[in-house]
């Protein structure tokens, strides 16, 4: 019953966490241009002159 | 566009603006936009969209549209004005589903996890204490993600209707109100985790139907040009300023510089050009238009720079008045109710009046308004159109998908049903089932400094002609000839001098075609055949359609001599000469008589057309109104999606139908069993979700169909 007391608020905090991630993501515009960051990964950075 | 978004100092506001650019292909093409145009002055930032093709440029109020368009296109990428959307409008519907639905999958997942605990024989406190975990998370869980629901059932009450989501909200609320009964009461049983469910699946079928939408808009919205946002005003003292369209006003006077569209009907007062009227008549041959003449909106100037005084702007111009024809055609087709609501419409009451018998029943039968009250919530659930509410967009959102992949947008679901029981197919000939770019036939007939030539001239005009020249020999590797002093002559041709020669690009002397440009070099002269080529498998298309049950005939507003060309090289039935209004009514007989029509056009003289049949197609090279009038849009240069479509269309009706006897099935086994009290609510929920993903599995069968 102990055991419960601790797991039950940690699962519950996990997943709320989860959510509110989800939910600044798309808040964020994570998810609208999801081929673009694929791309992105691909533009070679100039090197800045040192 | 220009959303205004103020910068931290405050003193200066940034604009944003959009552009669609087509040409964005690769990660290169994103660094050599963005890198280019931060270069620029007065640009704060851009970023490219890659997925919708689409740049967005934040800077000063002092850049104008056109002028950021010139920036990006000196990148070398066309690019568009991209206006406010007007497909866009209700984006961020989807947004709040699947932000409920995430909610819901959260709360789901945790009451079943509590759940489970309670089934495998928790008992006394720790019992008590999980029901009320439960309520603790379903009750909030249930006020955010059920709103879509009740709010659509408030809303079908308030007008004394009924559709759907009346039961859900119903079963969904008393399922509630029960459980917390229960908890409160130290219960053995509370009914969260079916109610939760319930939620979950029925949010997961409308965000599939939402996201289908979307995505169809997106890629629509991508192609839309804008025909003319607006126009260089010639003000009193002489000076330029641009001018967006909708804030032209009468007495005007546009500069309308070569290869740009009007943004309003006018009276051209100064200078004279051919103008392409294609847009408006259907006709494709350029129409010369002089000082005095009316030149219209939506059309382009082709060959010179003429001063055009603003006669009517906006609602008034001839443009808009075929939008209206086209609104008035396409209300009569708001009336088609889709299936799944159909369904509804007697589905619901029943579902009701079920619930309502089986709790008067028990409770007249003694069993207690508790146990009575369970079985009819039961009742409710196991009857919830879950199944039947996916049937419909799960099967709906895998066929558009596997469409797009084949270059085919479908704008709606209601579409694919309506594409699915069409007999009959009208097209339009320029730029249907021709290409609607003529292409030089005898290119052969030059020698190679003549194509040189050629190429250098037509390269300066903007005329069809010439530009149908110009890509057929720069698909030969011919390097343009050094010309001096070249010239467009209105209604001409183009000339110019090489080596001190006179060299003339245009009209033929003897014109027995207008599909055709005379070269002259001197004395010598060489006609030049072209051809606005048919699509390359429009005669495979047509007789596959053929094969389908539809008979095709076309309606063009061409010449008779360019539509016969066409109808024999086809072998198909063909009326020339058709004025938009002619269109409609020729869709109009058809229907008065049985048939249901598939129009497939591209023109804005098609527009009513477009909206008036049963249902309708564009290509991708359609003129605005074209898309946004037709139903679906294909992008490939061959005809074939035509028929594609309509086949895959007719899949998904199969598969629907398929999922409907599934869903009807489950009840018919389901609802009796619920009746006589032999389900408890969990239970009815676990059923109803097995037959939800039951339905979505049979739907992901048409992942192949377009294959």
């Amino acid at each position: 019953m102990s055991g419960l007391a601790i797991l039950i608020p940690v699962a519950l905090l996990m997943g709320l966490s989860g959510l509110v991630f989800f939910f600044w993501a798309i808040r964020n515009n994570q998810f609208d241009d999801l081929d673009g960051a694929a791309q992105r990964v691909l533009i070679d950075e100039e090197d800045e002159p040192s | 566009m220009n959303a205004i978004a103020p910068i931290g100092d405050g003193q200066s506001q940034l604009i944003v603006s959009r552009f669609a650019v087509p040409a964005i292909r690769c990660a290169g093409c994103i660094s050599k936009i963005e890198n280019g145009l931060i270069d620029v002055p007065g640009i704060a930032s851009s970023r490219v969209n890659f997925s919708t093709k689409q740049v967005a440029i934040s800077h000063l109020p002092e850049l104008a549209d056109d002028q950021l368009r010139r920036e990006i296109e000196a990148l070398g990428f066309e690019a568009q004005i991209l206006g406010e959307n007007p497909l866009s409008e209700d984006k961020g519907s989807t947004d709040k589903l699947i932000r409920a639905l995430a909610v819901a999958g959260f709360g789901m997942m945790n009451i079943m996890l509590l759940s489970v605990s309670v089934w495998s024989g928790a008992a006394g406190v720790t019992r008590d204490l999980f029901h009320w975990l439960s309520a603790l998370i379903a009750v909030p869980v249930i006020a955010y993600s059920g709103r879509p629901f009740f709010a659509s059932a408030a809303m079908a009450l308030r007008y004394g209707r009924t559709n759907m989501d009346v039961p859900i909200s119903i079963g969904i609320l008393l399922a509630t109100g029960l459980s917390l009964y229960e908890t409160a009461t130290g219960g053995a049983h509370a009914y969260f985790d079916g109610a939760v469910m319930l939620l979950f699946f029925l949010l997961a079928g409308r965000v599939l139907d939402g996201m289908m939408r979307d995505r169809a808009r997106e890629g629509i919205g991508a192609l839309l040009k804008q025909t003319a946002p607006g126009a260089m005003v010639l003000d009193d003292d002489d000076k330029t300023r641009w001018v967006a369209a909708k804030d032209l006003l009468p007495e005007m006077r546009m500069m309308v510089a070569a290869g740009e569209s009007l943004a309003a009907d006018g009276v051209i007062i100064s200078g004279s050009s051919s103008f392409d009227c294609s847009l408006m008549t259907g006709e494709s041959e350029p129409q010369p238009r002089g000082k005095g003449d009316i030149a219209l909106a939506g059309t382009l100037n082709l060959s010179s720079p003429v001063i055009v005084q603003v006669t009517a702007t906006g609602e008034d111009t001839s443009v808009s008045d075929i939008a209206r024809l086209m609104d008035e055609a396409g209300q009569h087709r708001s009336f088609y109710v889709r299936v799944a609501d159909r369904a509804a419409r007697y589905y619901a009451p029943a579902v009701h009046s079920l619930a309502l018998l089986a709790f008067a029943y028990w409770m007249f039968a003694g069993a207690g308004w508790h146990q009575s009250l369970l079985i009819a919530v039961a009742v409710l659930i196991i009857t919830c159109p879950c199944a039947l509410g996916l049937a419909v967009p799960a099967a709906q959102v895998v066929a558009s998908g596997a469409l797009l992949r084949k270059g085919v947008m479908v704008k709606d679901g209601s579409a694919l049903e309506r594409l699915a029981d069409v007999d009959y197919a009208l097209f339009d000939k320029t730029g249907t089932l021709t290409l609607g770019r003529p292409t030089p036939v005898n290119l052969d007939d030059l020698s190679l400094i003549q194509k040189q030539i050629t190429l250098a001239l037509a390269q300066a005009s903007r005329h069809p002609i010439s530009k149908g020249i110009r890509s057929g020999l720069l698909a030969l590797d011919i390097e343009p000839a050094v010309l001096d002093g070249i010239q467009e002559l209105p209604g001409e041709g183009m000339t110019a001098n090489w080596d001190g020669v006179k060299v003339m690009l245009g009209k033929p002397e003897k014109s027995e075609d207008h599909l055709s440009s005379q070269l002259t070099v001197g004395s010598e002269s060489v006609v030049l055949q072209l051809q606005d080529e048919i699509r390359p498998d429009a005669s495979e298309a047509i007789a596959k359609l053929q094969a389908l049950g539809l008979p095709a005939s076309i309606i063009s507003g061409d010449n008779i001599r360019s539509v016969s060309l066409v109808s024999r090289a086809l072998d198909i039935p063909a009326q020339a000469g058709a004025s938009p209004q002619d269109k409609v009514e020729a869709i109009t007989r058809l229907t008065t008589s049985g048939h249901k029509v598939l129009m497939v056009g591209d023109g804005l003289n098609d527009g009513p057309a477009l909206a008036a049949a049963h249902v309708s197609i564009a290509p991708g090279s359609a003129s605005d109104v074209g898309q946004q009038a037709a139903d679906a849009v294909f992008t490939s240069e061959s005809l074939m999606p035509v028929a594609l479509s309509i086949k895959v269309a007719r899949r998904t009706m199969q598969i629907v139908h398929q999922n409907f006897a599934l869903a009807i099935g489950y009840n018919v086994i389901a609802v009796p069993l619920a009746l006589t009290g032999m389900v408890t609510p969990l239970i009815a929920a676990i059923a109803m979700s097995l037959s939800s993903l039951i339905v979505v599995g049979n739907a992901l069968r048409l992942n192949g169909a377009a294959s």
